[in-house]
């Protein structure tokens, strides 16, 4: 039987009150549903389950507040169901009989030979995570309580760090005690900005790209559908930064400790502006592997919910290059700051129409900016260019998105 | 380049007595005594067939006294001989104990540096056999407390074959324990082994998520353990650490930098242990490496039970193994 905690999703964050169960007892369950919804500081977040499994009991009523680490339901996991493990209640450990075999006489008692191992329980309030995973939380100044834990009994390992470090800026900020904290996200920002400028030598590339024909195939693509079933150029752009990275490999991945680690999977992150100030960047998972429509659907859905403050825990932390997209706001080019630890970034401007030599006749064409702002530790110009060109040649054939 | 030798196949026994054997063929100073080492052929058969080939002078029954041919080796070897003692069992070898500790490992010592002891002691350790609780303990722990003296625990045929001639190049005293449940086990070498190195560990089974540590016996459990948990994903690496004094140190940590969790398997028992002594050395070391408290599979704190069904119960076993890895990774 496994536990169901209470997680924690951000510095501070002491309790979270439970204000929806979206499974009940008897539901299957797999390792990455959203299974609650939780009330924070930070706002309304789908809480994901890390087990597959069957939940056997809800041990939380809706709408209490519960201590980080409350067990919040029971779940039989997929191995104990195999094994045929009993539905066992929490009980103290059975004793075993101690009377003496009837023809013998009973030795006098002695205490047990093996003193049972005991665990000193963490002090309260205080995260219990391992040592490689404080060390690394040191080095990066990284606040253990925003850190969910999949260790030994929830304990931080060193890939919750890891994980933690990929995080979007928009979660690594401190949160007031009291309802969503523009000022601490703008701390947030500053941190990770400043960091980024302090340790990350970039450079910045820049390349306009003729999207006539990308335009006038999504106005086909689009004529025959309804309005909130419509490709937008921006899905058109994650997919090209997406397929384009999984061959540059020096600009997909993180930077840590003086070594870069490419990234097996293509996970973007979308900077997405939060109305009153601010600014997240959650992420899109293997956008590289998935079909436009899908790309489409899930951008429009990340968007209402992270400007509705409902990102999922997963989306908070592990996006492994940027794109932002600065076009809506009129800008033609823009050149980014890299989110550490990642080590690039990828703007696209507004689609401006400009006159343009085609074929050497001058003609009205759709021009975009792309840029690229990259860490010049891990990468060079040469290699940044060849990306950026490839990004163009991408976004123009958009059939083979 | 010369062809690589042929491989045969032969036992830890075997194994061993080519060893003893080849020993006595490469130096004259070298002679074998202990209980029942001549005309019976040892108690566990090592030393069977060497007493018509090399004669009662070099393969030498004695009394039944471990405390007296084992000072009397201890002399010859001051003397300028190299003996090789063979002690029934672990549990016999502490009638001898004094001699070890008081004599043989503080000789160069008290002496200012003028004699060395280089002596080898072997002896069998470790259950398995039903022979109950004053035949079957794990005492190598203890003598790995020594200062003085190198402890060896051969774990493979390569190992069996190998330490002994580098043993007995030592300037002091070495001893070598032979698990006895590792006798009848079969391996395959090169006709042409020889000696092999004694004081460095062994990665036996390379892995990424845990470091499974252990030494003799436990080995072969160890890797059974380590194949279990490959199934369920875990990628457990094993080592042998061969030499218990000293402790290789450099190749427990390189390890446990790598994958941050540790399981020690030791057919001692737990309180004041050699897994104990790993275990800290590890927290002194690596404390900063660790991803999850160092678990341990040792012998439970009984005498070794006869029957058995408590035997197999009493000492660490695949399961257990298995158990105490899943947990270090949040598993169990």
């Amino acid at each position: 039987m496994v536990e169901f905690r209470m997680p924690s999703l951000g510095a501070d964050m002491e309790a979270g009150t439970l204000v929806e169960w979206l499974v009940k007892p008897g539901d299957q369950v797999k390792r990455g549903d959203v299974v609650a919804v939780v009330e924070t500081q930070k706002g309304a977040i789908e809480i994901e389950i890390f087990e597959t499994g069957r939940i056997e009991q809800i041990l939380v009523d809706l709408n209490s507040k519960v201590p980080v680490g409350t067990p919040l339901a029971r779940i039989r996991t997929e191995l104990e169901r195999k094994a045929g493990v009993a539905v066992a209640p929490v009980a103290p450990p059975a004793r075993v009989a101690e009377t003496p075999l009837p023809a013998l006489r009973a030795p006098p008692p002695s205490r047990p030979a093996t003193p049972p191992i005991i665990t000193v329980p963490g002090a309260a309030g205080r995260a219990r995570a391992s040592p490689a995973a404080r060390r690394l939380a040191e080095m990066h100044s990284v606040d253990l309580a925003t850190v969910t834990g999949s260790g030994p009994s929830g304990a931080i390992i060193r890939a919750d760090v890891e994980r933690r470090l990929v995080a979007a800026p928009a979660s690594a900020e401190t949160k007031r005690p009291t309802g969503l904290s523009l000022d601490a996200i703008r701390a947030a920002i500053a941190a990770a900005m400043a960091r980024s400028k302090r340790e990350i030598p970039h450079y910045y590339l820049e390349h306009q790209v003729d999207v006539t024909s990308s335009e006038q195939w999504l106005t086909r693509t689009n004529a025959s559908r309804p309005p909130g079933e419509r490709l937008l150029m921006a899905a058109l752009a994650a997919k090209s930064v997406a397929l384009a990275v999984r061959r540059f490999t020096l600009f997909n991945g993180f930077y840590h400790d003086g070594k870069y680690e490419p990234a097996p999977a293509v996970h973007l992150g979308i900077a997405i502006a939060i109305r009153g100030g601010g600014l997240a960047a959650p992420a899109l998972h293997d956008v590289d592997r998935m079909p436009l429509d899908e790309l489409m659907g899930r951008m429009r859905d990340l968007v209402q919910r992270t400007r509705a403050g409902r990102i999922r825990s997963s989306e908070m932390s592990d996006s492994t290059i940027t794109v932002s997209s600065l076009g809506e706001r009129g800008v033609e080019a823009l050149h980014g700051v890299i989110y550490p630890p990642q080590v690039a970034l990828i703007g696209f401007g507004k689609v401006v129409a400009r006159p343009w030599l085609v074929d050497g006749a001058i003609g009205p064409r759709s021009i975009v900016t792309i840029t690229l702002a990259a860490d010049h530790r891990v990468s060079d110009g040469h290699a940044g260019a060849l990306f950026l060109a490839e990004i163009g040649k991408l976004l123009q054939e958009p059939e083979k998105l | 380049m010369t062809a690589p030798a042929a491989m045969i196949e032969l036992t830890y026994r075997d194994a061993m007595r080519e060893a003893i054997r080849d020993a006595l063929r490469r130096d004259k100073d070298v002679f074998l005594m202990g209980e029942d080492v001549g005309r019976y052929g040892g108690c566990y058969a090592v030393s069977k067939g060497l007493l018509a080939e090399f004669g009662p002078e070099r393969i030498r029954d004695t009394p039944l006294s471990e405390s007296g041919f084992t000072g009397a080796g201890i002399g010859a070897a001051m003397a300028g001989m190299r003996p090789i003692v063979e002690l029934m069992t672990v549990n016999f070898s502490l009638l001898a104990l004094d001699q070890v500790l008081n004599t043989a490992a503080t000789v160069r010592h008290m002496s200012g540096n003028q004699f060395g002891v280089p002596l080898v002691i072997r002896m069998a350790t470790g259950a398995g056999r039903q022979l109950a609780a004053q035949h079957s303990h794990s005492l190598e722990g203890w003598y790995a407390h020594i200062p003085g003296i190198k402890v060896l625990a051969p774990a493979t045929v390569e190992d069996a074959r190998g330490m002994l001639w580098t043993a007995l190049q030592d300037p002091d005293p070495v001893l070598i324990f032979e698990n006895v449940m590792l006798y009848n086990m079969t391996g395959k070498l090169a006709a042409d082994t020889g000696a092999v190195d004694i004081d460095k560990a062994v990665v036996r089974r390379a892995g990424r998520d845990i470091s499974l540590i252990t030494y003799g016996g436990s080995l072969w459990k160890t890797l059974e353990a380590a194949v279990a948990l490959a199934a369920e994903g875990i990628e457990a690496e094993v080592i042998d650490l061969r030499s218990l004094r000293p402790i290789d140190d450099g190749t427990i940590m390189t390890s446990v930098k790598k994958t941050r969790r540790v399981v020690i398997v030791d057919e001692g028992w737990r309180s004041g242990s050699l897994s104990a002594e790993i275990c800290t050395r590890i927290i002194e070391q690596a404390f900063w490496e660790l991803d999850a408290p160092i678990g341990r599979v040792c012998s439970e704190e009984v005498p070794i039970p006869y029957p058995r069904h408590l035997e197999i119960a009493a000492i660490p076993q695949v399961p257990k193994i298995v158990a105490a890895a899943k947990t270090a990774l949040g598993r169990a």
